[in-house]
């Protein structure tokens, strides 16, 4: 075993033995993203590295406190990308946060989430056992899924130590489409995008004007923009664009004094209910800025079908939208399996655990 | 083989059975249980006839509610339940228990809505996977994942084994394409596990859903994504002298950027066995051959045939041809949708392996292949969804032949061995189900097997859902998988193969 993954396994020993919680963290750009942040950190950057990277393969491992950045560049001198464009949220991110976040940018709603190209992953679990599951195929039924199942685990399961990705080709070119229009139009104008096949990879509108990504070939993509119409933008502004709206660095993420709602719900959820200033994945998810009580906004995600995350601002509420009883039960159930001491990151997900 | 063929005739069986009886008697109309051994056969075994079990009876609800009802009595019961779909399973997932319920699924069948603005099908568990495509044609859609059992597989049964196709290189596997499902625990408890949305709050228990086999719950309604079907298809279809070479050249074709729609390979065995009934057109005198499609608007397609030729011939393939016509495109695939028909013919038994390895390793294994096939004495011809790593050599041997069972499960042991070692997996898509349950110790270890347990006991306390399947307990840890074609009696004969 190496070095680094013994000096976490006598950490996670001894805090089993003691009886007091940890939680693993990277870079820490996503402590925001929890219930609660409880226990002593444990610091994953020690044990990083890529693993094993061969482009014809379309898959790279890689240790969990490998930086993101140095993911993407790797991949970059490849001509090869993550297609599910993480946002990092800080140059500190690191593969394992992102994998243990299970978050995805612009690209989510056309080409699948961080779960959608997770292949593998080892689990250092409150026994100290290494435990590998999934491994670097394309395809593998061998048991269940819980590389997956640890996608967006939060580290309430255990310590997320490698994990191997599915990687695709870099489309050989981009252009992003500008509309002057309203939200409604924006929607109708995604939908009708949807049910055709376009080379449309993102879509977002905000503040009178939708933007849409597309990607692909260069015959495929001059079709495409004569179909749609729109302005095409600068290439760079495109590029700049693009990522400050994966890493919301837009101004509309900026201030935290009014709670920020991150709404999931059916694409075709009507506007007028939903109210999202910031529309993203053809209308799968709606950004709104709100002091409506926690309670209000919740009861209408629900009744279209969907969950309401308080995001960023002021905690009047949970953050993650409430689980149903039975779901509630399963999640307890499945933590005990998983962590029965309770060391793993308790409270991060849910109250209680 | 492995053969259970213990026949629930004693009176503690009789007694069970009787109180089954009483208790579903309540819940469903007649027509839709039965219970005697002439009625219950055909449901002993699925598309792995090998392995056969009579169940204490079988149930066929024909609602939502009743299902539920089911559950509630069996789980009051103690009677194990398990759940079948169209069963063309290859894995023997939805063999009976000799102590328990078949829960079939077919009669819950119904397409309840097809979203053609939000591109979703919502549908009952029995729906069968192709009726999903032809419904949603008429909005130019369709569902993307296609085995080639897609007449007749269900979509519960698709979503229990998490199936694949010809097409999972670009399109994904049945994991990529359900939005959401809904079922119940054995507690007759409903789970919604994602849905319409595409991020749910808390662990993403879909994805421990899909593929589980039937072990941890009963789907009974399934929300699957739809896609604009692609204008254009075409496939090329190159020859090479050399398997290795052949194998190269799949690398070669990633490597420059391209993900074709399909990607298939077959050898010369292959090949020789599939012409002569197909007549495909294809080249007998290669050593193996690629098919490659592309799909999309007819500029991407052009462009990408354009770069897939390039890369072949710089690969060194002796011949390259492209399908000017659909009619021409569906020939050159007959033959690889017929070798496992084709190894029936050839051959009076088959044996069909279904690992997966990473791609580099393609050359190294058909090498591996046809030194195993001198060790052994035995033919093997191999198709691999050569895109995905995804192999099926056939082993070919002759049962009556004193020896050669033996030798031909040898050989499929050996393989599946290799395949862990190079870092695959030892069922790429047909499912561990009881067929490969002793290969699951070759690729996990005893503390991984626990955590299957632990998530197993999280939904099912009681262990009554598909019991003994898909993970070993340790006194199981001695046997190995196989899937064995005896006389050709596979089930579902009819079907092209993967
Ligand atoms: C000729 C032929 C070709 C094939 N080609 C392919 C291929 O290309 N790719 C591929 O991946 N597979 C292929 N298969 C295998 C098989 O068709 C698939 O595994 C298919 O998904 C099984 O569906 P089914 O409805 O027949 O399920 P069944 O065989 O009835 O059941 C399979 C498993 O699912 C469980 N199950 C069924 N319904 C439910 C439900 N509603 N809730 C919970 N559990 C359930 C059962 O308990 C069982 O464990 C092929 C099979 C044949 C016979």
């Amino acid at each position: 075993m190496e070095a680094t993954l013994a000096r976490l396994r006598e950490r996670i020993a001894a805090a089993v033995a003691a009886r007091t919680p940890l939680r693993p963290r990277g870079g820490g750009t996503k402590d925001f993203y929890a219930e609660t942040l409880a226990g002593d950190v444990l610091d994953t950057r020690e044990h990083h590295g890529i693993l094993a990277y061969e482009p014809s393969e379309l898959v790279i491992t890689a240790r969990c406190g490998t930086p993101l950045a140095e993911i993407e560049d790797a991949l970059a001198r490849q001509g090869q990308f993550l297609p599910f464009e993480p946002p990092a949220f800080g140059g500190e991110a690191t593969i394992g946060g992102v994998i243990a976040a299970g978050l995805s940018g612009p690209r989510r709603a056309s080409v699948g989430a961080a779960r959608d190209f997770v292949l593998g992953a080892h689990l250092l679990d409150a026994h100290g056992d290494v435990l590998r599951f999934g491994g670097q195929v394309m395809k593998n039924v061998a048991g269940f899924d819980v590389a997956r199942l640890l996608c967006g685990s939060l580290g309430v399961l255990g310590l997320i130590t490698q994990v191997s990705l599915k990687v695709l080709p870099r489309p050989r070119e981009e252009i992003s489409l500008r509309f002057e229009c309203g939200a409604v139009q924006a929607l109708t104008m995604f939908q009708r995008w949807r049910a055709q096949p376009l080379p449309v990879s993102a879509t977002c509108w905000h503040d009178g004007a939708a933007v849409a990504r597309l990607s692909g070939s260069s015959s495929a993509l001059r079709t495409a923009c004569a179909a749609l119409g729109g302005t095409p933008m600068n290439e760079a502004d495109a590029r700049a664009w693009w990522s400050s709206l994966r890493e919301q660095t837009l101004d509309f993420f900026r201030n935290d004094e009014t709670p920020l709602w991150r709404l999931s719900l059916p694409a075709t959820a009507s506007l007028d209910r939903s109210g999202g200033e910031l529309i993203e994945w053809s209308g799968a998810l709606r950004w709104l800025r709100s002091d409506a009580p926690a309670r209000e906004i919740r009861a209408l995600a629900d009744a279209l079908g969907g969950t309401a995350m308080l995001w960023r601002g002021a905690r009047s509420a949970s953050m993650f939208h409430p689980l149903a009883e039975v779901q509630r039960e399963l999640h307890r159930r499945l933590k005990r399996q998983f962590d029965p001491h309770g060391v793993f990151s308790p409270g991060r997900m849910n109250e209680g655990w | 083989m492995s053969r259970n063929d213990a026949s629930p005739q004693s009176d503690a069986a009789d007694a069970r059975r009787a109180e089954l009886r009483r208790a579903l008697a309540g819940v469903l109309p007649p027509s839709c249980l039965l219970f005697d051994a002439e009625q219950t056969a055909p449901f002993e075994c699925d598309g792995l006839s090998a392995f056969r079990q009579a169940p204490l009876a079988v149930a066929l609800p024909q609602t939502e509610a009743q299902v539920r009802e089911v559950l509630h009595s069996c789980r009051r019961l103690n009677v194990p339940v398990v759940a079948r779909g169209a069963g063309t399973g290859l894995s023997g997932g939805a063999m009976p228990s000799a102590d328990g319920l078949v829960l079939s699924l077919a009669k819950l069948n119904r397409i309840l809505d097809i979203d053609p603005v939000a591109c979703t099908a919502r549908v009952e568990p029995g729906v069968r996977n192709l009726a999903v495509s032809d419904a949603a044609a008429a909005f130019g859609l369709y569902y993307a994942p296609d085995p080639s059992s897609q007449i007749a597989c269900s979509i519960g049964g698709n979503v229990a084994e998490n199936s694949g196709g010809v097409h999972c290189l670009k399109y994904g596997l049945t994991v990529h394409n359900v939005l959401g499902v809904r079922g119940y625990t054995i507690d007759g408890e409903e789970v919604v596990l994602g849905g319409a949305a595409l991020d749910t709050p808390g662990l993403d228990l879909l994805a421990l859903a899909i593929g589980s086999e039937g072990l941890l719950m009963i789907v009974t309604e399934v929300t699957l994504r739809l896609i604009p079907k692609p204008k254009v298809a075409q496939v090329v279809m190159a020859s090479f002298d050399d398997v290795v070479k052949a194998g190269d050249a799949i690398a070669a074709i990633i490597a420059a950027g391209i993900i074709p729609a399909g990607l298939e390979m077959m050898d010369r065995k292959a090949t020789a066995a599939v012409e002569p009934f197909v007549r495909a057109g294809y080249d007998l005198g290669a050593a193996a051959i690629l098919l490659a499609e592309s799909d999309g608007t007819a500029e991407e397609v052009g462009d990408e045939i354009a770069g897939i030729e390039r890369v072949l011939q710089a690969a060194g393939a002796t011949r390259c041809t492209v399908s000017r016509s659909e009619a021409e495109r569906l020939r050159f695939w007959s033959g690889r949708k017929n070798a496992f028909p084709a190894a029936g013919r050839v051959s009076p038994d088959y044996y069909c392996m279904d690992g997966t390895i990473p791609r580099k390793h393609l050359g190294h294994m058909l090498r591996a292949i046809e030194a195993m096939e001198r060790k052994y004495a035995l033919r093997c011809m191999n198709v691999f969804h050569a895109g995905d790593g995804n192999l099926h050599p056939l082993i070919l041997f002759d049962a009556h032949r004193e020896g050669e069972w033996d030798r031909a499960d040898r050989f499929g042991a050996d393989i599946l061995e290799l395949c862990v070692e190079l870092g695959g997996t030892i069922t790429g898509e047909h499912g561990v189900g009881i067929e490969k349950i002793g290969s699951m110790c070759v690729q996990f270890a005893a503390t991984e097997r626990e955590v299957f347990f632990g998530i197993k006991r999280a939904f099912d306390p009681a262990g009554l859902l598909n019991p003994g399947k898909a993970i070993p307990t340790l006194a199981r840890c001695a046997e190995y998988g196989r899937m064995h074609v005896h006389d050709g009696q596979l089930a579902f004969a009819e079907l092209p193969r993967f």
